[in-house]
């Protein structure tokens, strides 16, 4: 700290001195309206909070200036004190989180202020992915956590608050995070939704008691469920809840056996109901919203109901029907007596994937398939649905622009020429970016490319050689074998040492949509840096490309490195002005950068992408089904051409149409984008290790 | 010179019954395949029984079983054969391929893509209507006998562009697909080979399930059978079973801080 005592500084000496300490912050244009806030304050609280905010922009330069800004309202209720460790937490959350829970954790000064005073809550950011992973390994299907005002679950989304705070210690708080969480997965897993719950609970008017009393019924029961299936994590519930209310008792052994169900808790509910008691508070329950459930359950027969719908419309078209008519169609169980067996005029058809599925999951929640899903789609429907919204006319085309070919799974068939590629390469004059990440990430740098060494292997040695620097004794006993049995001995009788052949070309493919705006683009040029560090020890040839675009007729494709490009100067500077853009049209990337890869003379050939999420573009529906089956099929093609690809997603949901999209054993789902720099590393070394 | 028979391995019978638990139809396609002398191919992911069941039908089938284990330093001659000095002379010594089509044996190749690519062209003829080995050094064709059969195995699971399985090799075999078997069967092996209880191993069973459900995830594969059998046998060695299911399946599955942290955590949710 320069001077401590004097007078306060004025708004323009502060706004020179923050000028001075914040210039790489975004934000930097506000800097007149903080000064202007900090003005007021005593000298030493002026040079405390310039200082704090000088430290943290070094770290990262928001960071600086959300810092400034909070100042006032921090060091009002906090004081000088509270006000540095508040600064310390923040900092020390960017080092093990990263900049967005920083900066979430700073903002939360009444969270801190509590957790100052002992009870301090937990948030949800703390325990999602651990905790999403947990519930991941319960299901085994798709079960999204999100933070959301109370603790409920639609059946497909577990809801969870923002903070817990009801307990005395941050530990208990986590727990009490995931003991909520396992109750809710238990309320899907275990059937509470089986009942037509909003036609039970019409019965009472004072709704919101009858909905805490039934959340409290299924509780009990739901414990009993899980704790026969999994002792351990039922012994956790119920240390968790301590003693059950006495108000309870009577009921808790009707709903703990193993055949009890919701029937028998709406049963409960009804005793509990007419005794006219409140029913106390169980701080792990959760609540239950049967409407959004069923709601969900209707959607998901009403999605599932048009994909069959349209693919039955699709069909039709395929089989030359006039569009008017009404085809014969037939359902009637396979001779397997256990898939379903469509037929239009007589013939067999078979449904394309998503409707297959569609039909599995229409059967599960209906039971059968009722005749009005089997109604195809009205005439046309098949035809593409490509309206050529604002920005999506055709008149900006440019003229160097490379078409290609788009798979269209309505159709079954590629529209020609659909895509417009231009290729594009990345200006960029930052060459300390590149050198900074290096400094800062020299352990881990360290640290991938020892385990890269181990890659280079052996040397290999040649036998049966005309000449080289050792003897190949094998070859030797043989030529004396063959001398004594009088044939002509080989003459090939050295072996050489050769240095690994490993004769493997790359392909990067990185995502620059703008939904990778900020830790993801962060993350995914930090990966580039350590890959390309690794990768010039290895010295197999790879390229790295970034895309994005703007609808069919504008796909970028952003040259970062090409494979002639060395890894220099030019090369680190497009790394670093890698950014995001627009969308994400991910089939027509693969097409192009497949063929820039078939095109080297490697003999193994890998395509590795990374993207943050589902493809998707502006004003068509390839955010759809769509662009999750041209993608595939794009990859199909690559596979075709000799070309293995790897696909690696941030993608904190994790969704269930990516093994579909990539093929199960091809994709990787990197939930924790701090690890992405790591891991894409990790990654190529695994796919390549001989 | 002809004197290959003293030094050249002679593939042993398999005289006790090794434990197999059959899942599908494996077995009687297994059979039908040797009946009618066609090479089998064995996917499946590891640790699920593929090395087991061979052992198991070679029993069965009364036939002599060579393994071989891959590795991508095998050479031809290390599966067909080299001469040896022995004193002032040179010998022929059958390698283990060889032996075991002249036995009229199983021959095992566990995990071929592990094998060089010109090592595995070696058993072209062999796997397709001619049932040949070329012995090219001894200029020397063996016709396989009607007993001898080859059987592979890969794991598909494997993720390097470098291993892959050439068509025309793939194309030659019966193929065989493996998975972890029913919870239920899962358990009834876990408790024999283990030798525990039903109800632990019913326990380590659902908690592979719970791990194979993370593949994919942060995971690259689920716990294996293997693994579950392993935790069971530390478990009857009186090790706890939480502490034994982390040894042997927490931390066999990952290095990773925070996969281990999830995986600790479906532990304890199952005991
Ligand atoms: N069906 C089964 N019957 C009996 N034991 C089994 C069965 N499946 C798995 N096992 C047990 O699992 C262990 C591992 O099986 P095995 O070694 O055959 O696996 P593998 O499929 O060959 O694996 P890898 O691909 O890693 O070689 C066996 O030692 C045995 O204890
Ligand atoms: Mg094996």
């Amino acid at each position: 700290m320069t001077e401590t005592t004097g007078r306060h500084l004025l708004e323009h000496e502060l706004e020179e001195r923050l000028d001075a300490l914040l210039f790489a912050s975004p934000s930097h244009r506000s800097i007149g309206r903080l000064a202007a806030q900090l003005e007021p304050l005593p000298r030493l609280r002026q040079e405390l909070v310039l200082h704090w905010a000088g430290v943290a922009a070094q770290t990262y330069a928001e960071i600086g200036h959300l810092i400034a800004s909070l100042a006032p309202e921090v060091l009002d209720k906090l004081g000088d004190a509270g006000f540095e460790s508040w600064v310390l937490a923040g900092l020390d959350a960017y080092d093990k989180h990263g900049l967005r829970p920083a900066m979430e954790r700073l903002r939360d000064v009444d969270g801190f202020r509590a957790a100052a005073q002992g009870a301090r809550p937990a948030a949800f950011e703390e325990v999602e992915v651990r905790l999403g992973r947990f519930v991941q390994g319960l299901s085994g299907r798709p079960l999204a956590l999100r933070a959301g005002s109370a603790a409920w679950t639609d059946t497909e989304t577990i809801f969870l608050p923002k903070t817990l705070g009801g307990l005395p210690d941050i530990v208990a708080n986590r727990r009490l995070y995931k003991a909520t969480a396992v109750m809710l997965w238990a309320q899907t897993r275990y059937g509470t939704f089986a009942a037509d719950l909003p036609a039970a609970l019409a019965r009472w008017t004072e709704r919101p008691r009858a909905i805490a009393w039934l959340s409290l019924l299924e509780a009990v029961r739901l414990e009993a469920c899980v704790g026969r299936d999994l002792p351990g994590l039922g012994a956790e519930l119920a240390a968790q809840r301590g003693d059950w209310p006495t108000i309870l008792a009577p009921m808790i052994g009707r709903l703990s056996v193993a055949d009890a169900t919701v029937a028998d808790s709406l049963a409960c509910l009804a005793d509990c109901m007419e005794s006219g008691a409140e029913p106390p508070l169980l701080i792990q329950s959760g609540t239950l919203d049967p409407e959004a459930a069923l709601r969900m359950r209707d959607e998901r027969i009403a999605r599932e109901t048009r994909v069959l719908r349209k693919a039955l419309g699709a069909l039709r078209g395929a089989a030359g029907r006039p569009a008017e008519s009404e085809p014969a169609l037939t359902v009637a169980p396979a001779a397997d007596g256990v898939t379903l067996e469509f037929r239009i005029e007589g013939d067999v058809v078979t449904l394309p994937p998503e409707a297959q599925a569609a039909v599995q999951s229409l059967v599960q929640d209906l039971g059968e398939l009722p005749p009005e899903v089997l109604t195809p789609a009205g005439p046309g429907s098949w035809q593409p649905t490509d309206r050529r919204e604002a920005g999506t006319t055709l008149a900006g085309e440019n003229p160097e622009a490379i078409r290609y070919d788009e798979w269209d799974y309505h159709r079954r068939a590629y529209r020609r020429g659909w895509c417009h590629v231009v290729e594009h390469s990345l200006g960029g004059d930052d060459d300390a970016y590149v050198a900074e990440v290096r400094t800062r990430r020299a352990p881990l740098i360290a640290q991938i490319r020892r385990r890269f060494e181990a890659l280079l292997g052996e040397d290999r040695v040649m036998g049966r050689q005309p000449d080289g620097d050792d003897i190949d004794v094998d070859a030797l006993v043989e030529a004396v074998a063959d001398r004594r049995g009088g044939r002509e001995p080989s003459a090939r009788l050295f072996a050489r040492r050769l240095r690994n052949q490993r004769s493997l070309a790359a392909m990067f493919m990185v995502d620059m949509s703008g939904s990778t705006k900020g830790w993801v683009n962060d993350a995914e040029r930090e990966a580039l840096v350590m890959l390309c560090e690794a990768l010039e020890m290895l010295g197999d040839a790879y390229a790295i490309y970034g895309f994005s675009g703007w609808t069919r007729t504008r796909c970028d494709i952003y040259r970062v490195k090409a494979f002639k490009d060395a890894y220099d100067a030019a090369v680190r500077a497009r790394i670093a002005a890698i950014e995001a853009k627009d969308y994400t049209r991910m089939g027509v990337a693969i097409r192009h950068l497949t063929g820039l890869l078939v095109a080297q003379p490697a003999r193994h050939k890998l395509l590795v992408t990374l993207s943050d999420g589902r493809p998707d573009d502006f004003g068509d529906e390839y955010r759809g089904h769509y662009g999750v089956e041209d993608t595939r099929r794009a990859l199909q093609e690559a596979h075709q051409k000799g070309i293995r690809s790897y696909c690696i997603t941030i993608d904190r949901q994790g969704a269930d149409y990516l093994k579909h999209m990539y093929g199960p054993a091809n994709y990787t789902v990197v939930a924790d984008v701090e690890r992405l720099p790591f891991k894409l590393a990790d990654i190529y070394r695994r796919l390549t290790a001989a | 010179m002809d004197r290959y028979d003293s030094l050249s391995p002679q593939p042993a019978r398999i005289d006790a019954e090794p434990y197999y638990h059959p899942v599908a139809d494996e077995v009687p396609l297994f059979e039908a395949a040797w009946r009618r002398r066609l090479p089998v191919l064995l996917k499946g992911p590891t640790g699920c029984g593929k090395t087991r069941f061979v052992e198991y039908m070679a029993w069965r089938l009364q036939r002599p079983l060579v393994t071989v284990a891959c590795h991508d330093d095998l050479t031809t001659s290390d599966l067909v054969g080299r001469y040896l000095i022995v004193g002032n002379d040179t010998v022929w010594v059958d390698g283990p391929l060889a032996a075991a089509v002249r036995a009229g044996a199983i021959c095992y190749l566990d995990e071929i893509v592990e094998a060089r690519k010109d090592t595995t062209v070696v058993i072209h003829p062999l796997a397709d209507a001619r049932r040949m080995l070329s012995i090219e050094k001894r200029g020397e064709l063996v016709p396989a006998p009607a007993d001898f059969m080859l059987v592979i195995s890969y794991n598909p699971g494997y993720q390097s562009v470098l291993k892959e399985i050439k068509p025309s090799t793939r194309q030659r075999f019966v193929a065989l697909e493996f998975d972890y078997p029913d919870a239920e069967e899962e358990a009834v092996i876990v408790a024999a080979e283990g030798g525990v209880d039903m109800e632990l191993a019913r326990k380590l069973v659902k908690l592979g399930g719970l791990t194979r459900n993370l593949k994919g995830q942060g995971l690259d594969e689920g716990a294996s059978t293997r693994l579950l059998v392993h935790a069971a046998q530390l478990a009857a060695a009186g090790i706890a079973a939480e502490a034994a299911s982390v040894a042997a399946i927490a931390r066999a599955l990952t290095d990773d801080p925070d996969m281990t942290d999830t995986l600790g955590d479906l532990v304890r949710a199952v005991f």
